[in-house]
């Protein structure tokens, strides 16, 4: 059983919450029950228990070492890797008739969670190859498939992305990696990539990168960027790995967390000819790289939350356990003392944890749940949630980056001093959590997405949706007793967000920098009413669980109950302030002259 | 070559067991459960023994709640290729086990019988005894390595002074140790096809067996909290301790 994620807590989630089981009525998951849906998350917990926890500290204490020719990673890696391999786990999301299981994303994501709350990095290898291999089959040749695809599902060949380079990150309009094209209808790429995740390593016979370049004579900016399939070996007739490409390892970057997946600086075309193959259209690259966006985001954010589950049960054991200091009004020193977990204060941080990573799990799930219903749901309704989703994408990869890694910091405190060594796993957790604000669009972008674009696009109706769904939440918790005070303070909280958004995009037409300086400040207290409305959604199943519910499962409920009480009472209030200070149009920060830093 | 191999349903072994707070028995609300650790390894051998083509069928039996098919499924995703469910809500004790598998043997003839030594909430370790007096069938019991040949079986035997090894003539029964394998992961694609595979009900009236328990169950009831520990001054105030207040000396 998974000690880094609460079984019963994603039970509920996707069983009492968000009905998962009602994907089987649809035909594409029509093989699938709850017992199949069970076995995957058995297999998950399983795996990630005996293969992948109990390598996490080693593997983020011995590095992987770059020699000048090899790159070595620890061997437990492999055979962990090669587990969850052989359980199918690659190819879990896949086709029945390309060899998958065929799953919902909503639970092969789950299972996603219960392995990289255990160990992060040793699972990244396994994402980026699932992403480059869904790349391939949406956008490749039949003949690069054919010889890539299969591989790479099976896991035999490993894939990165390979976007950013030395001098361009997050504006991908100004690289300068060029792809030549050849007579045979291959190209030969020349250039450098940067902070290239798994762009090498000593697991996997072969690498898939996919990799952003510019033909020569493209239009400027991101409309002249292409799409390249570039292996570090080329295969032969038979499909083999043969002759080496010319993609080389200049150097390893040596990073704060997630430190068990190599990060590299990449040449390409610099000493033997690098060959690639253009996937999809010419200069159509960024449309190709960014076609599953909403996906990879929702991954991050999955990711962030997981790391914040991880501290959280851990810290919640250790407070159960360590004995420290008698409670207030306690005068006799030879009374025993009592575990920490009696202190208000550590009950605060404790309960501040749960509300941040139960209330992420939800978010993150809730939106893959969104992504599987626009696959396949009423008709009807798919695009308003093709909309909708488009909204919250900015949401589920900040929000949960952001509060997920207060989370961690919220576990060290609960350890003291102890959580401050090395010899206990929060400071880890903490250390592999601080790269997801950063990665995937920081979370600076993530605001400017949000603000600049997404609440304004379609004239503003993904936004109308919002509003939509959360009246009809906060109708049903109306009318539910112990709810409605929470239902309240969401609609006074949505009628503030409402107001302040329509003043922000009114303002917007006129002075576009003025109105999303704050962006942020507005991403955080979207974020949160978000995520007080998806709690009050948790609380009204709780709710309903608790009536007839005995024992463990009494206190189980009780928690989600408590937890919602908390965010509401110590959270969602914090908006109104930010609210006012973006009503403001507050400039500050804008005008703040460089000079005067 | 058939094999048969029994699954119990018990309680996951990372649980914490509690009492029923009347102390009738032991609380299984809301607990998770799983295949016998014991009996996981019966079915890997079972399957080795179908990969290497010593055996062809393997069928998977459990007695037990409507819920043990959950149990049998997981055998069949292990590689079993049938199961057979015997339904009751009785509380089995090992002669009624014993009993049923007969039934099931008599019906089946398999040639080879692979159980676990014992299951992990009960702790009997009789079963497969009582079962090979029932049958006649020839037992090798706590096996750590078993090899199927010409008719006849080797079982390499886990024994206080060292191992044993006997040989068995076919129809056999082996009880499995924890040394004998390390049980393979199910894979997702099996876990799909194990829902296809047959899986046959019957219950112990249908068999002719009676499940009345032998033995009463009394009382369930946790084990005293251990105390903590004390620092002595001296060693005859521990000699003292030992001899009068643990009375172990």
């Amino acid at each position: 059983m998974s000690s880094t994620i609460n079984r019963r807590d994603l039970d509920f989630l996707l069983y009492e919450v968000l009905n998962v089981e009602e994907l089987c009525e649809r035909e594409l998951w029509s093989d699938h029950d709850r017992t199949s849906f069970d076995a995957v998350l058995d297999l998950a917990d399983q795996i990630a228990e005996e293969k992948f926890l109990p390598l996490a500290a080693q593997l983020d204490e011995h590095e992987p070492e770059f020699d000048g020719e090899k790159v070595h990673i620890l061997p437990g890696v492999k055979e962990a890797h090669e587990a969850y391999i052989e359980a199918g786990f690659m190819a879990a999301h896949v086709s029945n008739e390309d060899g998958g299981m065929q799953l919902p994303l909503t639970v092969s994501h789950a299972a996603q969670a219960i392995f990289s709350s255990a160990n992060i990095s040793a699972l990244a290898y396994l994402g980026l190859t699932k992403s480059a291999a869904n790349m391939l089959d949406v956008w490749g040749s039949d003949q690069l498939k054919q010889k890539y695809l299969p591989h790479m599902r099976s896991g035999r060949f490993y894939g990165t992305m390979c976007l950013s380079e030395p001098h361009a990150g997050s504006n991908l309009a100004d690289i300068r990696t060029r792809a030549e094209p050849q007579e045979d209808g291959s190209y030969r790429l020349y250039g450098t990539k940067m902070w290239i995740s798994g762009g090498e390593q000593d697991i996997s016979e072969n690498i898939v990168h996919m990799v952003l370049a510019k033909v020569p004579g493209a239009p400027a900016g991101v409309k002249g960027i292409s799409l390249f399939l570039v292996p570090k070996y080329r295969l032969d007739e038979n499909g083999n790995s043969a002759e080496r490409n010319g993609v080389n390892l200049v150097g390893l970057n040596h990073k704060m967390g997630y430190r068990g997946t190599t990060n590299t600086l990449l040449n390409f075309g610099e000493k033997e000819p690098c060959v690639g193959y253009l996937m999809g259209k010419e200069n159509e690259g960024l449309k190709c790289m960014f076609h599953m966006m909403n996906e990879s985001r929702i991954s991050v954010g999955m990711g962030a939350v997981t790391l914040g589950y991880a501290g959280y049960m851990h810290s919640l054991q250790y407070a159960k356990e360590r004995p420290q200091g008698r409670l207030p009004g306690e005068k006799d020193p030879n009374s025993p003392q009592v575990n920490i977990i009696k202190h208000a204060d550590v009950k605060r941080m404790l309960l501040q944890q749960k509300a941040y990573v139960e209330g992420g799990l939800y978010l993150a799930l809730f939106c893959d749940k969104l992504v599987d219903d626009i696959r396949t749901g009423d008709a009807a309704q798919q695009k308003d949630l093709a909309i909708f989703m488009d909204l919250l994408t900015p949401i589920v990869k900040a929000w949960p980056s952001d509060y997920c890694l207060k989370a961690n910091e919220l576990a060290i405190q609960v350890l003291g001093g102890a959580g401050y060594t090395r010899d206990y796993p929060v400071e880890r957790l903490y250390r592999d959590n601080r790269l997801n604000p950063i990665h995937e669009g920081t979370n600076g972008i993530q605001g400017m997405d949000l603000l600049g674009r997404k609440v304004r696009m379609n004239d503003g109706y993904g936004y109308q949706l919002l509003v939509r769904y959360l009246n009809e939440t906060i109708a049903e918790a109306k009318n539910t007793e112990p709810l409605n005070e929470y239902a309240q303070s969401l609609e006074h909280a949505l009628q503030a967000l409402s107001a302040t958004t329509e003043h922000l995009t009114s303002a917007a037409s006129e002075d576009i920098k003025l109105a999303t300086a704050n962006s942020t400040v507005y991403l955080n207290a979207f974020g949160h009413v978000v995520v007080a409305w998806q709690w009050l959604k948790q609380a009204l199943a709780a709710n309903r669980g608790l009536a007839a519910a005995q024992g463990d499962d009494q206190d189980f409920y009780r928690g989600k109950l408590a937890a919602c009480r908390y965010f509401y009472r110590y959270e969602l209030p914090q908006i109104h302030t930010q609210l006012a200070l973006l009503d403001q149009l507050d400039d500050t920060c804008l005008n703040m002259p460089e000079a005067s830093f | 070559m058939k094999i048969l191999v029994a699954v119990k349903r018990v309680i996951d072994y990372n649980v914490k067991v509690r009492p029923k707070a009347d102390g009738s028995d032991v609380d299984l609300a809301n607990v998770k459960m799983a295949i016998n650790p014991f009996c996981e390894i019966a079915v890997e051998e079972a399957v080795r023994l179908k990969e290497a083509g010593t055996a062809t069928e393997i069928v998977a039996v459990s007695i037990g709640p409507k819920q043990a098919q959950e149990q049998i499924r997981t055998a069949l995703a292990l590689g079993a290729d049938r199961g057979i469910h015997v339904e009751t809500d009785a509380r089995m004790e090992p002669l009624a086990v014993a009993k049923t598998l007969k039934a099931l043997i008599e019906k089946e003839s398999p040639d080879l019988i692979i159980m676990g030594k014992q299951s992990i909430d009960a702790d009997n370790n009789q079963t497969g005894q009582m079962l090979g007096a029932l049958t006649a069938m020839p037992q090798g019991t706590f096996a750590s390595e078993v090899k199927v040949a010409d008719g006849k079986v080797a079982v390499t035997r886990e024994v206080d002074g060292g191992l044993q090894t006997v040989e068995l003539n076919l129809p056999a029964i082996v009880t499995t140790d924890l040394r004998l394998n390390e049980p393979r992961y199910a894979s997702l694609p099996n876990i799909m096809k194990a829902k296809k595979k047959p899986l046959d009900t019957t219950t112990p009236d249908e068999l002719g067996v009676s499940t009345e328990a032998r033995v009463n169950l009394l009382k369930v009831e946790l084990p005293p909290e251990r105390q903590a520990g004390i620092k002595v001054p001296d060693v005859d105030t521990l000699v003292d301790k030992l001899k009068n207040e643990a009375k172990v000396i």
